[in-house]
């Protein structure tokens, strides 16, 4: 056993708003930037929808992620040892802008300056890149909340395999419904970007396993672009080095949640320690699709058995890190709980960010255009869901309902038992046989409920001592940064010639 | 000034000059400056024509760099393999079509480069500069390969002693003096290339990543341990 732990997520998908409060959070500390306007290494894309850069799931296009070849063994889709050579000078799978958009800011001088004249002024939209009039095609969100839906919605990858009739529930008068979906970098276990580069520019942390790359290192074979599946790592234009969410860990060395977190509105995000087995991995990234859910549970230890901590230990974890890890909300709802789930673990790059899949609102029975609670069916089961199973299941599940149907139907169990305590129209009965059905106990369910709903800063955000004094070797000689605290200079990237 | 003195200059002096302003700007960048260090690569603005104009560019630069190599390194094994015409004409055409493929290639950079603008936006006047000394330096080797032929054997005899004689430190200019001005510009500008290589995106090919053939795909990185 090889013990290592990671800083790792789980967003809870029925709290998002798609307020885009963490998007912005994000774009004024780290992307606000010449070559970087068009980067959002946070972002909150509309489901059903294409998602940013434009149908990023679709790998067939994209040619992200990982995949098992004909002798059976996993090889990086979009390059290899054999491909790196031709690939280095034009990268066939390398996104560009298009599949983005084009940065744009407005003329707003001209609403000042603007010489008198018969019509008022306007502030014509200008590129970001080359400062020309633009006429703007696209944007991050551009289908956010369904805008466009039967445009755009259409071409979402994930509604492969739904019957026609799935697919008119989706957005069928008085039953459409949509989801968000908020995405950063998965800081990934198995990553496909760091495997890919050429000049090892990418790396994994040791300690916490935050996935960055070496500005210095790095040479622009623009390979990571390609190579992550989750379109998570990005070119900056300008500096002509790849860039990506870097989940703020100067934030987190000083025990601050990371921007977005914090900043999170619907209070979704939890952030925490878990402990997991590196010897295993390649296995694990091997498995069959329909074992990946269970195969990446059955990495992460449990941080309470004497055994795990020992092996911790031996392994150089601190004490400090292995009690969060003891506390972590992450290891309640990814193995305690079981409700939530790696997104599309098909790409095998084992996501350590895991999302809890949203239960659609609650519907009323229409009948004679008249909404009518009737009490049976106040919650109604998971499969009159307006979200098709299948749908979550391409998501969450790598196209196997079996995982999405157990987080949901113990989500749903939840809102039963709390529904018996708080309103009783439920009687304790009903509930607990939704309980037993779920297999959750009543303590289970009140601490799923309380974790989800009353949960405090600290309750959703266990950050791990990060030991800053030693993380600073990793940039600089200790005795170095100690001569020059408070003078030592600090240079912008400066492009090269 | 006399023909003697301008050899002098041309092809003892300048050399000298540009070779020394090679390794020491080479290697002051890396250390000062290693983030500027960079393919600067342009696909993500524009990747329609990208294709047509890097890739044939490469291949051909790097054969043709590569041709001059051999020939600099194993002028004797060249000699031998070109004594016989067919195997001769056989290295003449292909070095001929990698010529042109460069050329070729490199007019596609250079085209891409004016018509798109966003690519316009990330190219530097050193970029033009660059480009300019490359085209000149692809065409009149093309010429050279025309006008003068069997240059796989005459670069071998005449060239690869003066480059020896340069890198030993005694330099001996008799060959290339004799030389027609084609040629003579031909070396002046290979000089002035490299003397001007450390200013300019040609570092990457400094940095080519080999590692990556033998290393373990992930990457770790711990506190300290280095
Ligand atoms: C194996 C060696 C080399 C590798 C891996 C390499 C790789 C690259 C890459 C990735 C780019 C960026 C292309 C883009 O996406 O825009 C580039 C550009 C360029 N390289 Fe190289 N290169 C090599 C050797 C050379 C050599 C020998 C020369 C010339 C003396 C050269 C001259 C250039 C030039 C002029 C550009 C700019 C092209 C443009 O405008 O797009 N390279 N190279
Ligand atoms: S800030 Fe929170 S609630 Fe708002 S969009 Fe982002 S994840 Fe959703």
């Amino acid at each position: 056993m090889n013990i290592r732990s990671q800083v790792s997520m789980v967003f809870h998908l029925d709290k998002c708003i798609g307020c885009h409060t963490c998007s912005i959070a994000c774009k004024n500390v780290w992307t606000d930037r010449k070559g970087a306007e068009y980067m959002w290494w946070n972002n909150v894309e509309t489901k059903p929808g294409t998602g940013y850069p434009t149908q990023w799931e679709d790998q067939d296009k994209y040619r992200g992620g990982w995949e098992k070849n004909s002798q059976d063994k996993l090889v990086i889709k979009s390059t290899g040892k054999a491909r790196v050579v031709p690939n280095i000078f034009h990268n066939p799978h390398m996104p560009s802008m298009d599949d983005y958009y084009e940065p744009w800011t407005y003329d707003y001088q001209n609403l000042f300056n603007a010489p008198e004249g018969a019509d008022q002024p306007i502030a014509k939209a200008i590129s970001m890149i080359t400062g020309e009039d633009i006429d703007i095609q696209a944007g991050p969100n551009w289908d956010d909340d369904l805008g466009g839906s039967e445009i755009y919605a259409a071409n979402d990858p994930n509604l492969a395999g739904l019957t026609e009739q799935q697919r008119l529930q989706l957005n069928s008068v008085e039953r459409l419904v949509f989801y968000y979906l908020p995405r950063i970098c998965n800081h990934c276990l198995n990553p496909c970007c760091v495997a890919s580069c050429p000049s090892g520019a990418l790396y994994k942390r040791g300690e916490d396993g935050i996935v960055l790359i070496d500005q210095k290192r790095c040479r622009a074979w623009r390979s990571c672009v390609a190579a992550c599946p989750y379109k998570k790592t990005y070119f900056n234009w300008f500096t002509g080095k790849s860039e990506k969410c870097i989940l703020c860990f100067p934030r987190l060395e000083t025990g601050q949640a990371p921007a977005c977190f914090h900043s999170c509105v619907g209070r979704i995000r939890y952030l925490g320690v878990l402990l997991y087995d590196a010897d295993r991995l390649e296995e694990v990234a091997n498995m069959p699709d329909n074992q990946l859910v269970e195969g990446q549970r059955s990495l992460i230890l449990n941080p309470h058995d004497p055994e795990v901590i020992r092996g911790a230990q031996s392994a150089g974890i601190p004490d400090s890190v292995i009690e969060s890890a003891q506390q972590s909300p992450v290891y309640k709802f990814v193995m305690d709980w079981k409700i939530a789930l790696p997104p599309h673990i098909e790409y095998r790059t084992l996501p350590m960010l895991f999302y809890v899949p949203p239960m659609s609102p609650v519907i009323a029975n229409f009948e004679d255009g008249l909404a009518n609670h009737s009490m049976d069916s106040l919650f109604h089961g998971i499969d009159q869901s307006r979200v098709p199973m299948q749908y979550f299941a391409n998501l969450f599940g790598a196209g196997h309902e079996g995982v999405v149907r157990y987080a949901m139907g113990k989500q749903l169990a939840v809102r039963w038992h709390r529904r018996a305590e708080t309103v009783g129209d439920v009687d304790r009965a009903t509930a607990d046989r939704y309980l037993h059905e779920a297999d959750l106990t009543v303590e289970d369910a009140e601490a799923i409920y309380r974790l989800t709903s009353l949960c405090t800063f600290e309750d959703r955000f266990v950050i791990p001592p990060m030991h800053r004094e030693q993380a600073i070797e990793m940039i600089k000689d200790p005795y170095e940064v100690k001569a020059e605290t408070g003078f030592g200079f600090v240079g912008g990237p400066q492009r090269g010639l | 000034m006399s023909q003697h003195v301008l050899d002098q200059f041309m092809f003892v002096a300048l050399p000298y000059v540009c070779l020394f302003t090679f390794f020491l700007m080479t290697i002051y960048r890396y250390r000062m400056q290693s983030f500027s260090y960079s393919s600067l690569s342009s696909q993500f603005l524009e990747n329609k024509h990208h294709f047509w104009a890097v890739v044939p560019f490469h291949y051909g630069i790097l054969v043709v760099t590569a041709g001059h190599f051999v020939a600099f390194l194993i002028p004797r094994t060249l000699l031998a393999w070109n004594s016989h015409p067919l195997r001769l004409y056989v290295l003449e055409i292909t070095a001929l079509a990698f010529g042109l493929l460069t050329f070729i290639g490199l007019t596609g950079v250079i085209v891409r480069r004016l018509s798109s603008s966003k690519v316009r936006i990330v190219t530097s006047p050193t970029d033009w500069i660059l480009f300019a000394m490359l085209l000149i330096q692809t065409g009149s080797g093309i010429s050279n390969a025309l006008v003068y032929p069997w240059g796989s054997s005459w670069f071998a005899t005449s060239m690869a002693p003066y480059l020896w004689s340069i890198l030993k430190l005694s330099p001996d200019v008799t060959f290339v003096t004799a030389m027609p001005w084609m040629i003579k510009l031909h070396v002046v500008l290979a000089f002035l290339t490299i003397g001007f290589f450390p200013f300019t995106r040609l570092v990457h090919v400094l940095v080519i990543p080999n590692p990556y053939l033998w290393r373990k795909p992930q990457v770790v990185r711990w506190y300290g341990r280095k």
